[in-house]
């Protein structure tokens, strides 16, 4: 009666500040390809990257 | 370091997946668009810069105003080339989305399964296409646009805040929080997006149509296929903590 199967195991290492650490430093690391890619104004990456940042509708030229 | 490592792996595996099938749908939806487009942005030039020989001594003013392609600098050659690192491209944009969509679900528990993973990719769809999208089409080359900086600028504060809109929503309960979230998700576009100072083009209106909806669509397949990919292969490989 009382099993709630929606339940998520957070509870393990949610507060750890190892685990919080990472989780920063992966979110850092997607951030800085992401802008590496997309929005470099260094013009041999803009031409690499030209016809996929049109297609994903980064800001270009 | 294992949840680093685990996330880059999830990640680096879903965005080759992700970032090979976006290069396909490319070549079969957006870049021959593109290269309509660049046809005129290539012969507009000639009728609009080269008109009267009038050669005044401060000439950098109208040299500044063509258009912003620098010619020195190193590109790749049409062909194969020039697809290949188009592929590449797009293989690391995917993976670095991929590692921003597999931190923020490791804060809400981690993807327990495909199924979970392609909401997750609807929402990376709703924040980095859609949002950025409204205010900024995706444009063809030879499009008018403002400053590129202020439209960078724009474009990511509107998917950050998009972002912590959504957040917001899914994942709080109290009503202020939710009506801050809506505001979140709805201020950018209220302050607006850049906008260039004419909307002169030599590009065709109907051609960059089909292109916001084919790049739009493009993005929304990609999106799905990177959250279903990494949701798939984090419940597979990867041990819960």
């Amino acid at each position: 009666m009382t099993t709630n199967p929606t339940t998520l195991p957070l509870a393990a290492g949610v507060t750890s500040a190892s685990r919080l650490t990472q989780l920063g430093l992966a979110a850092f690391f997607g951030l800085f390809i992401v802008g590496f890619a997309g929005f470099s104004h260094i013009s041999a990456v803009h031409n690499a990257a030209h016809d996929a940042r049109h297609s994903l509708a980064f800001p270009c030229h | 370091m294992s949840l680093f490592r685990n996330i880059v792996f999830v990640s680096a595996l879903a965005g080759l997946v992700a970032g090979l099938a976006m290069t396909g749908m490319q070549y079969a939806g957006t870049v021959p668009l593109i290269l309509q487009a660049e046809t005129y942005e290539n012969a507009a030039p000639a009728a609009h810069d080269h008109g009267p020989a009038v050669q005044t001594s401060d000439g950098a003013a109208v040299a500044a105003h063509s258009h912003a392609h620098d010619e020195e600098a190193w590109a790749p050659a049409d062909g194969f080339e020039r697809s290949a690192f188009t592929a590449l491209a797009n293989i690391v944009t995917a993976i670095g989305f991929a590692i921003l969509l597999v931190t923020a679900s490791e804060f809400a528990g981690g993807l327990a399964g495909w199924r979970q993973g392609v909401f997750w990719g609807l929402a990376g769809f709703a924040v980095f296409t859609l949002a950025p999208g409204l205010g900024l089409p995706p444009e063809l080359p030879g499009m008018p646009a403002a400053d590129l900086e202020a439209r960078q600028v724009w474009w990511v504060a509107t998917a950050a805040a998009t972002a912590a809109g959504l957040a917001l929503l899914a994942f709080t309960r109290a009503l202020p929080l939710g009506v801050l979230a809506v505001a979140l998700i709805v201020v950018p576009h209220l302050v607006g997006a850049p906008k260039p100072a004419s909307f002169d083009t030599a590009v065709p209106e109907t051609l960059a149509h089909d292109f916001v909806v084919m790049a739009s669509m493009v993005s929304l397949v990609f999106w799905v296929l990177l959250g279903g990919a990494a949701g798939f292969i984090r419940s597979r490989f990867m041990q819960p903590a």
